[in-house]
């Protein structure tokens, strides 16, 4: 088994690494760059819990090999603070109590992020069939859809 | 409790204080079992039965050995070597480690590949060769007691069946008698099934022996650190693992609901790895692995019986339950509780007469028998009594709401002999249901389902008014392995004024950090901000019994008030000192001693900390710190009232949760945010195997659906909008007034649901359907009751 | 779950795959999203010694309507039909079809194509396309060819293509004027397979009759179904209750379910009944709202 070299532009900086074929791109994440914010929840693409953005696309990144990221942008949980400025969704998960153990968490945000970057001012269903890759087995998604409406209209604030 | 009593800077109870642990878990950053990186760290992966029941006729590990990268495998013929192939149950019961002849349950741990990545490990695991003979396994625990069933615990000396125990309890005479002489009688057979608490991060460890110091140091998923090190000394004392000489460590977990109370077999060959290699060995499970070995919830057959005159009033009750715990009993129970706290099954009701008896027995299917998120087995217990009050109410055409007001124990009967041995600390049933039928319309409702019935249009109300029972518990009953169920608090206060404080407990998501800490600020008036709050490593923290059973707050919430009255008292000594007054004359209002009369002449609790360690009286030992063990003189008894309105497709038998309305009661509130947030995570674990969850065999002891493919957790689009509402009755015995919480509404909802499904079809004839209730079951009753559309 | 070794392979050029297919043969996988083989792979069920990565092939990702025709490129990701301004004003059943399938992240990877070479019955796509009457543009070495949807589907998981094409297009008919369409899905919960689907599209002659009609049934039969009676009945009618009624009822004769954790076979069938009759019924109303 060959390797091969990948160049990743995460979180803004270029990385390039010598990797299986087979290496996920979770554990290129987890294990190969110690970047831990994303997690693994299940096996079969169901829990969202390893969600990353691929060129602003969420993708669940168990369910990818480390091969198909190759020359793109990709970011991360760790990523989403920036100059020290917590990201709105951030922000608006810690404002609404929108975690509890924190597992799901990373996923969550990163899957919110590119609903609200798609749908700027979603409606409550929008928000539920947005997360609805993302399973989170403490908060009954209550105060996580609030959290996702107080980033939303942080976000529109900002931008006004 | 009318507001809280602290300003917002100090932040004690009642404030919504926004959680500490967030900062870290909203960066990515938090730090869980799985994120553990340690120098020269191998991997374990381990190999697993296809078969539910086989002799192992041979293992061949040559192939495995021969990747490169792959250190050692691990069989049970290895760990006989050491005497490390059996382990105790917290029951008392033994479980396999490591196979050395026979698999017991489809999925069991049969060999272990230790090697440099989780690739090569995860190849290796593929590369191991195992000969099986099968055996036809004993899945249904109805099989299992049949005289001619195979013995399937043959390692038991002289077993001669699969029977495990009998418990019962209430007194069967009189409640005989009281069915006898009743009016009416109703029965049901009620079958709560086998789930999985199926937290998003599943379990594992690093074991790290360092073979010079001799000390072994495990991060793990425990919801009980403590209790997890105690266990390793006693089981691995033989092979030099002396307590002194073991530390756990809990980091962050990601969600426990019960199901990281139990040692799994993983743990135990990842340490027993590490201390033969002397290298740091990580075992994570996958998905699969967590769904199909790790202990399972619930899964009772229970026949029910209620007795009632023809006015309503409930007379007597019993329950004869068949309880199936799969190839060993693994449940999480006190030692004295095989059956938890299924004595609550009298409920909210003054039920005079009841006798409940169990009998549990083994079969081929994974050990356990844990609670899911619910204090021992008040949630079968719940489900059990809220279902049957239903039945009875459709019997004697009783409004179910109406039948509930009539028989609940009354606000004024507290503290309350249950029939079968508790006292009930305190309650207000009829408030609480009072609230969820304003809050729902209820009159309204029912005028809607009637009118909707006459168009053939299917809606159904269900209520659920329970009690729960937490907060293990007293020493004179409660214990695990021997180990009474207290738990602590040592509380440090530094000579700034600031304070650390340490517990016994360990959060895994019940934002504990916060919340001890607003306790602390409540009874000492340092702000929660200064306060940090450590647990889950056993090396520092005082020894706790762990956090599970909803337990926390009125245990170790508990221990935490009682520690700062501790720092309280010496406090006020050094005030008098400082004060040049009589301790007597000090006066304790939020932060600070004053001179009675003299409010001006006063010591904040900062200036007396400081002068704890810089102007202590002579004669008066210095510093100032605190433990406190706390035992609990009685469990808590929190309670509520929820109902649940569902639309039926005629159809398709879809059903649609159009409305929740949930008022809980946990008696005084540390953190309303923190209690809210638990309430709806509760609900959702309470719709989730009402509707979704079950743990599905075929005859040959096969799992049907071992991953989240086919076992199914609502996602946010199947989970109602939760409504919610408190009332506040608060414990006379605990320090704080408060009860537990978090378990409430997964003990409450499912009955909520299942009865508004029922009330939706009882016109047809339905009495019961047994949870999930899925639509495929009500197109089922469609069809039985000749009702499809 | 950690996915067996493998080599990785990544053409830029279409020739390049289908050599690249030619010499390895039945050990090559065409890796296209990925979201039905990686989790296949992870459970070393699929044991492909080559994958061929296509997503850096040029030209293979499109969605336009050219010459009476819609042409998605195979390699189309689902998100990307729940994006399109086409999609969602012409072809409602495609919208509703791309929406429900799996969740948000997995429709960001996951290709039309992928969807209907995997073969698997349970997918969402092909009743969609047999209902829409799609032809599939498959290139090989010897050039393309293209397949009628109805020769597409051979057998339980099992398709047309052979072992060294690649389906690159997928075509369907334009939608005609007054035309309309629907997909009805039963799913446990949100994301999983169908306990049953059922795919339908319709158009209207000006004088309001059913000229063009099309019925796929998802996950009710060893490989995506048509529904040939329930079209029959419906073709050159004009559309009643009790019409459209006993179209549900043929559907659900020409459905051959099986029973399974999603229900009874009775069960599906009673579904597809039911939903049969619901997506003809949406299909017309959509019709008549776009006419």
């Amino acid at each position: 088994m060959s390797k091969h070299t990948v160049t990743i532009e995460i979180n803004g900086s270029s990385i390039t690494r010598e990797v299986d074929s087979r290496l996920l791109l979770v554990h290129f994440l987890r294990e190969e760059l110690v970047m831990t914010g994303t997690h693994i929840g299940c096996d079969t693409s169901h829990c969202g819990a390893c969600t990353v953005l691929i060129d602003g696309r969420s993708v669940k990144s168990c369910t990818l090999f480390t091969m198909q990221a190759n020359g793109k942008s990709l970011t991360t949980i760790e990523g989403m603070e920036t100059e020290g400025k917590l990201h709105p969704l951030q922000e608006g998960f810690h404002q609404e109590h929108g975690l509890q153990c924190g597992f799901c968490t990373p996923g969550m945000i990163m899957r919110a992020a590119e609903l609200l970057d798609k749908n700027p001012n979603p409606t409550e269903e929008e928000i539920r069939w947005g997360i609805s890759g993302n399973l989170c087995r403490c908060t009954g998604y209550v105060n996580i859809i609030k959290a996702v409406q107080y980033a939303a209209e942080k976000i529109q604030k900002e931008a006004t | 409790m009318n507001g809280p009593k602290t300003s917002v800077e100090v932040g004690g109870m009642g404030h919504n204080i926004k959680r500490k642990e967030d900062a870290r878990f909203i960066r990515g950053q938090g730090k869980y079992t799985d994120d553990v990186v340690l120098p020269g760290m191998l991997h374990m992966d381990i190999v697993r039965s296809p078969y539910a029941y086989a002799k192992i006729k041979s293992i061949n590990t040559d192939n495995a050995m021969a990747i490169p990268g792959v250190h050692a495998v691990i069989t049970g013929e290895v760990l006989e070597g050491y005497n490390l192939h059996w382990m105790p149950t917290l029951m008392s019961d033994t479980q396999m480690v490591l196979p050395t002849d026979t698999v017991m349950y489809q999925s069991q741990e049969v060999a272990a590949v230790i090697a440099d990545d989780r690739y090569i490990a995860a190849d290796g695991v593929e590369a191991v060769e195992v000969e099986y003979e099968p055996m036809q396994a004993v899945v249904d625990p109805f099989k299992a007691m049949e005289a001619d069933a195979p013995v399937l615990r043959t390692d038991k000396e002289g077993k001669t069946d699969n029977h495990i125990w009998h418990w019962e309890t209430g007194d069967a005479e009189k409640t005989e008698e009281a069915f006898q002489a009743a009016d009416v009688v109703v029965k049901e057979k009620v079958y709560l099934p086998r789930i999985h608490v199926a937290s998003i991060e599943t379990c594992g460890c690093v074991a790290s022996f360092d073979p010079v110091e001799g000390k072994l140091t495990v991060w793990m998923t425990t919801q009980a650190p403590h209790a997890i090190r105690t266990v390793v000394a006693l089981v691995a004392g033989h092979v030099g693992l002396s307590e002194e000489k073991i530390r756990i460590i809990s980091p962050d977990i990601g969600g426990g609901f019960g199901g990281k109370v139990p040692v799994y077999p993983g743990y135990v060959i990842a340490i027993a790895s590490s201390v033969v290699i002397g290298k740091p060995v990580k075992w994570v499970e996958d998905r699969s692995e967590n769904l199909q070995a790790d202990s399972f919830a619930r899964d009772y057959h229970m026949d029910v019986e209620l007795a009632a005159s023809n006015s309503g009033k409930m007379e007597a009750l019993r329950i004869k339950t068949v309880a199936d715990h799969g190839y060993t009993d693994a449940a999480a129970n006190p030692s004295k509780y095989p059956a938890g706290m299924f004595s609550i099954c009298t409920g909210s009701y003054d039920i005079k007469n009841a006798f409940t008896e169990m009998d549990a027995y083994y079969t081929n299917k994974p050990p356990g028998g844990i609670a899911y998120r619910c204090s021992f087995r008040v949630t079968e217990a719940v489900h059990a009594i809220e279902r049957i009050v239903d039945v009875l109410a459709l019997k004697l055409g009783r409004d179910p709401a109406d039948l509930r007001m009539q028989n609940f124990i009354q606000p004024e009967d507290f503290p309350y002999q249950s029939a079968l041995g508790w006292e009930y600390d305190s309650g207000n049933y009829p408030r609480a249901l009072k609230l969820a039928m304003e809050k729902i319309g209820y009159e309204e409702l029912r005028r809607e389902q009637k009118e909707k019935r006459e168009r053939g249009e299917l809606m159904g109300i269900g209520i659920s008014s329970f009690t729960e029972i937490v907060g293990a518990g007293p020493s004179k009953d409660f214990d695990i392995l021997g180990i009474k169920m207290f738990d602590s608090c040592e509380l440090r206060i530094h000579p700034t004024g600031k304070a650390i404080a340490r517990f016994g407990t360990k959060s895994q998501g019940q934002g504990h950090e916060t919340t001890y800490a607003q306790i602390l600020a409540e009874e000492l008036g340092i702000p929660s901000s200064q306060i940090q709050i450590e647990e889950g490593d056993t090396d520092t923290a005082p020894y706790g019994l762990g956090t599970y059973a909803s337990r926390s707050t009125p245990t170790a919430g508990a221990a935490a008030a009682k520690a700062a009255h501790k720092i309280r008292e010496k406090a006020r000594k050094i005030a008098a000192h400082l004060l040049e007054a009589s301790e007597e004359d000090l006066e304790w209002e939020v932060g600070k001693f004053f001179v009675k009369g003299s409010p001006e002449q006063a010591k904040t609790i900062q200036e007396i900390a400081f002068a704890a360690y810089t102007n202590h009286p002579q004669g008066l030992e210095p510093g100032l710190e605190a433990t406190h063990y706390y035992d609990p003189p009685n469990m808590t008894f929190p309670f509520g009232s929820y109902i649940c309105v569902v639309d039926i497709d005629r159809k398709t038998g879809e059903i649609k949760i159009r409305r929740f309305v949930a008022i809980d009661d946990c008696g005084n509130i540390i953190n309303p945010m923190i209690v809210e947030g638990q309430i709806h995570g509760g609900l959702t674990q309470g719709l989730a195997p009402a509707m979704y969850e079950e743990l599905i065999y075929d005859e040959q002891g096969n799992i049907l659906n071992g991953s989240f493919m086919d076992y199914l957790l609502p996602t946010s689009v199947e989970t109602p909008n939760w409504e919610t509402e408190q009332t506040i009755t608060p414990s006379p015995h605990h320090p704080l007034g408060a009860k537990g919480v978090a378990e409430s509404p997964t003990v409450g909802a499912p009955p909520a649901i299942a009865n508004a499904v029922v009330d939706a079809l009882s016109h047809l004839g339905v009495e019961n359907i047994d949870i999930p209730i899925t639509p495929f079951k009500v197109w089922q009753v469609f069809q039985e009751k000749g009702a499809a559309a | 779950m950690i996915p067996p070794p493998y080599e990785y392979l990544n053409p830029n050029q279409l020739s390049e795959a289908i050599s690249l297919l030619q010499k390895h043969g039945e050990e090559a996988k065409i890796l296209a999203g990925g979201h039905s083989l990686i989790p296949a792979m992870k459970l070393r069920f699929a044991l492909p010694e080559y994958l061929i990565d296509i997503s850096g092939i040029e030209g293979m990702d499109f969605l336009r309507e050219e010459e009476g025709q819609l042409r998605i490129g195979a390699m189309s990701r689902e998100s990307s039909l729940e994006e399109s301004e086409l999609i969602s004003e012409k072809y409602p059943l495609l919208l509703d079809t791309a929406k429900m399938i799996a969740d948000p992240q997995v429709r960001n990877m996951a290709t039309v194509g992928g969807n209907l070479a995997h073969g698997d019955p349970a997918n969402d796509h092909p009743a969609a396309m047999i209902a829409l009457r799609a032809r599939v543009v498959v290139e090989g070495p010897n050039g393309s060819r293209e397949i009628g949807i109805d020769d597409f589907f051979t057998d339980f998981f099992t398709t047309a293509l052979q072992n060294n094409e690649i389906l690159t297009e997928i075509k369907i008919p334009a939608a005609p004027p007054n035309s309309g369409g629907s997909y009805q899905k039963i799913e446990r919960k949100v994301g999983d397979y169908a306990a049953a689907a059922v795919a339908c599209q319709l158009s209207f002659d000006a004088g309001g009759t059913i000229q063009q009609i099309g019925i796929g049934l998802t996950n009710v039969g060893p490989i995506p179904l048509r529904s040939n009676s329930a079209e029959d009945h419906l073709r050159g009618q004009i559309p009643d209750d009790s019409l459209i009624r006993e179209s549900g009822r043929l559907a659900a004769e020409d459905c051959d379910p099986v029973d399974d954790l999603r229900g009874s076979a009775e069960y599906k069938r009673d579904l597809v009944n039911e939903l049969t009759q619901r997506a003809i019924k949406i299909s017309i109303e959509r019709s008549e709202r776009g006419s």
